[in-house]
């Protein structure tokens, strides 16, 4: 059955609003989760443009192109950027335009509020990135910032707090959304386990969101109490205490991390059944095991503050936590290898960064491994061995896997196709410097340089040299990706339905470019059968 | 075409809303708001520029509501869309939970281990030894600097906070009696329930406004007042706020219910507003056992 899905849409269902009314009042999910996608775009090339100063700063040492506090400044708008402004908003971009197409629906199921939580973001993001040009410059304490090193910033401070506070409004109004698209959206027959991973991932990462971005908001608002009124929540001369902060931020902060990476687990869940024209393996297991490392990711934060000074109970607890995390994450890597396991393989770019994925944030989760275990940890704690092991997951993990998704799903959203010799030279470009980027960080930090820093003892110069020239080839190949895209949109060749032999899912029924109210009708049985990945 | 749009196909009961000027106003309205707080704070203008975000968010409120509202009296909205509103609600209350429970955490976590170790006990008991070797871990405390004067006045679970309970759970049963006679159609009664719910929501309001007033004059009790004064007035003044705002919202369903709208079967803002107000009436609960009673 090859057929697409016929539209018996009437005409006043197809036509769209015109003009900017159609982007500033949009209500359609498609639209909506564009925007998401190109905001999160123009965030990931401003944080990236923070990433490249800090590696030419850091090319040898003392290079002293910026002053320590711009360096600080730096180093902290490049995280925030990139968690608040690029991943999180480009996995909510994916889940809009993916999970109505996905389930069967024609659109989200609060679609103003959908509007809203978008548009929040780009005023959002003037206020953050504006701290930059306020007296004594943006925030240099670190994303995570710890008072009272944060409170010591001028004018910025609260813009940076109110920053978060609207992107905490934002993540929480598209949480509730994407949830409530989801339990009552589905297709008549479309059970919850019979899913696609992707919704499955993005359900429960919705409800991480909904359950953490709130404790976020609480923290930020006692710093600013603390800071303007006088409040003692980090004060040790009021009763309080500053690793207070440090708790209520990590409760946060560890979900926040599965935020940004169990959507990836959904896309490679995706990805790699179709191009092992297999359906993947242990559906049932995948389920559980994500919600297993969601579970688990509330009652880890500990691991973050090993050594400020924390019973020995506590940490056995977090430390054996920590590792158990291991398991459902072991599960899904099995997994995914063993649906390719005698699978009939090609290598299209979504496959390639899949692959990739597989082993460079299977990397990361080794490293996690070794930070978990306190007593390796008070040597690891605070140095570049900590920033190559979340920079192997987030960067060859969740960044792969939404450049991977984008390329499995442009030809869906587009009607067509891109130049894959293009996409290829974007992938081994990616891959190979990433890891000419990151790896030698491990070293660094085993040798025992600290991050955040300006500059370093010399003996440090040759590896931090290797380490930029990765960055500097990887930024630059990150151009290929808007370019390969626009060419598509302008000039691809025309996409079929099911551009991938091998793809199974709801989204290839529809026509491409999938109409602009996704399924005005439910899909029927045969549809739902046809799509069924397991 | 409906002006909103609104294909619910037979069959499908898939609705799509038609565009809507009013989230771009609420991103607008929240910006400003924070513009406001930030160009205050940071000694930019006066307290003026706090004035513009409330006001556009007030205009905001009565737009998208009365949208809402006019759509659903319409009959624009199906069941399907109506389940939507009640799951969304029911995740939204669930983020004001864990909203609360990072100050809940914050109480705990400074009770149970800062004070001690300020006081010499617990593995970080260094800070006493050093800073302040003559402080003593008691509850309630200001710490060892004595932030906000070396003598205050502990709030009693007795006298206003007690009687305030009492309202909020009076109050909770007057909803649920509205409620039994919203469905069983008895309008009269529905009409005096609610308005006196929403009356002991704004008492409560009055008397937590005295008990500050008393705090600050009387008692020395201040939000400076070190970690007590701070997780107190933090804790009831957001509790507070959000009494204000479940007020609000039952003033306007009763005014909803005045013009006869809601039906037995079919009553989702009342419903929804309901939640909300249980759900203040809950925090209010854990609020007078662990602020003011333990």
């Amino acid at each position: 059955m090859d057929q697409p899905y016929e539209s018996t849409a009437h005409a006043d269902h197809e036509h769209k609003p015109h003009g900017w009314r159609r982007w500033v009042f949009a209500t359609n999910h498609k639209d909506i989760g564009t925007m998401y996608l190109i905001f999160a775009g123009v965030m990931f090339f401003l944080g990236g443009a923070a990433a490249m100063a800090i590696r030419a700063q850091l090319f040898k040492s003392g290079m002293e192109l910026f002053d320590p506090g711009v360096y600080n400044s730096l180093v902290t708008m490049h995280a925030l950027l990139m968690i608040f402004g690029a991943v999180m908003p480009a996995w909510v971009g994916l889940a809009n335009w993916m999970i109505p197409m996905q389930i069967g629906a024609p659109d989200m199921a609060l679609p103003r509020l959908n509007n809203l939580s978008f548009w929040i973001l780009p005023f959002a993001g003037t206020l953050l990135v504006s701290s930059f040009f306020v007296p004594g410059g943006a925030p240099a304490g670190g994303w995570t910032m710890y008072p009272p090193l944060m409170e010591q910033f001028g004018a910025s401070f609260p813009m940076v707090v109110f920053a978060i506070h609207l992107l905490g409004i934002s993540s929480i109004l598209g949480a509730i959304n994407i949830v409530v698209t989801i339990m009552n959206l589905r297709a008549p027959g479309m059970s919850l386990l019979r899913m696609p991973l992707f919704v499955w991932a993005w359900l429960i990462t919705a409800y991480l969101l909904i359950a953490v971005m709130p404790v976020l908001a609480g923290a930020v608002t006692m710093l600013l109490t603390d800071h303007f009124f006088g409040t003692s929540f980090f004060n040790a001369a009021g009763g309080g205490s500053p690793v207070m902060f440090m708790h209520i931020f990590w409760f946060f902060g560890h979900p926040e991390v599965y935020i940004l990476i169990l959507p990836a687990f959904g896309v490679i869940s995706e990805i790699i059944p179709t191009f092992s024209r297999k359906p993947l393996f242990g559906y049932e297991a995948m389920v559980y095991a994500t919600a297993s490392i969601a579970f688990l990711s509330f009652i880890v934060w500990g691991h973050h503050m090993f050594t400020v000074g924390m019973p020995v109970a506590a940490q056995l607890f977090f430390m054996l936590s920590t590792m158990l995390i291991a398991v459902p994450t072991g599960v899904k890597v099995f997994n995914w290898t063993a649906t390719m396991w005698r699978g009939s393989l090609s290598f299209e770019p979504p496959m390639l960064f899949a692959v990739a994925f597989l082993f460079l944030f299977t990397i990361g989760g080794f490293s996690g491994l070794m930070l978990a275990l306190v007593p390796a940890d008070y040597q690891y704690h605070g140095t570049y061995f900590v920033v190559a092991h979340f920079h192997y997951v987030l960067v060859p993990g969740a960044v792969f896997a939404i450049i991977g998704a984008i390329y499995y799903w442009l030809p869906k959203w587009s009607g067509r196709m891109y130049d894959m010799r293009l996409a290829k030279w974007h992938f081994w470009l990616s891959v190979i410097s990433v890891n000419v980027l990151f790896f030698p960080q491990h070293f660094l930090g085993l040798a025992g340089m600290p991050r955040r820093i300006a500059d370093y003892a010399p003996q440090f110069t040759d590896w931090n040299m290797v380490s930029s020239i990765g960055g500097f080839v990887f930024g630059a190949s990150q151009l290929l990706f808007p370019y390969i895209i626009w060419r598509c949109v302008r000039a691809g060749k025309p996409a079929e339905a099911r551009p991938w032999d091998g793809a199974r899912g709801l989204e290839w029924e529809l026509p491409s470019p999938a109409p602009y109210h996704s399924w005005q009708t439910p899909p029927s049985e045969a549809m739902l059968a046809h799509g069924a990945e397991h | 075409m409906t002006d909103a749009h609104a294909h619910a196909q037979a069959d499908s009961n898939y609705y799509v809303p038609h565009g809507s000027p009013w989230p771009i106003v609420a991103a607008v309205a929240l910006f400003c708001l924070m513009v406001g707080a930030v160009l205050f704070l940071d000694g930019v203008t006066s307290a003026w520029s706090l004035l513009p975000g409330p006001l556009l968010l007030i205009v905001l409120f009565i737009g998208w509501f009365s949208t809402v509202i006019g759509e659903n009296q319409k009959g624009i909205y199906n069941l399907r869309v109506d389940r939507s509103f009640r799951l969304a609600m029911m995740w939204f209350i669930f983020s004001e939970v864990m909203f609360f429970a990072a100050f809940f955490g914050a109480l705990f976590y400074a009770r149970m281990f800062v004070v001690p170790w300020l006081g010499g006990h617990g593995v970080k008991a260094l800070a006493h030894f050093l800073l302040w070797p003559r402080y003593e871990a008691t509850w309630p405390t200001n710490g060892p600097g004595h932030l906000g004067g070396a003598h205050f006045e502990a709030m009693s679970p007795t006298g206003i906070a007690a009687l305030n309970t009492l309202i909020l759970l009076t109050s909770g049963l007057t909803i649920t009696i509205a409620h039994h006679a919203l469905r069983s159609g008895k309008r009269g009664r529905l009409k005096v329930f609610l308005a006196l719910t929403f009356l002991l929501g704004f008492t409560f309001v009055a008397l937590q406004a005295h008990e500050y007033m008393g705090a600050y004059t009387h008692m020395n009790l201040k939000l400076t007042t070190g970690i007590y004064g701070t997780t107190f007035f933090m804790l009831t003044g957001f509790h507070g706020l959000h009494v204000t705002i479940g007020a609000i919202m039952l003033v306007i369903i009763w005014l909803r219910v005045l013009r006869g709208h809601f039906t037995p079967e079919r009553h989702f803002a009342f419903e929804a507003v309901a939640w909300y107000w249980h759900f203040v009436d809950v925090v209010w609960l854990c609020l007078f056992i662990f602020v003011y009673w333990l």
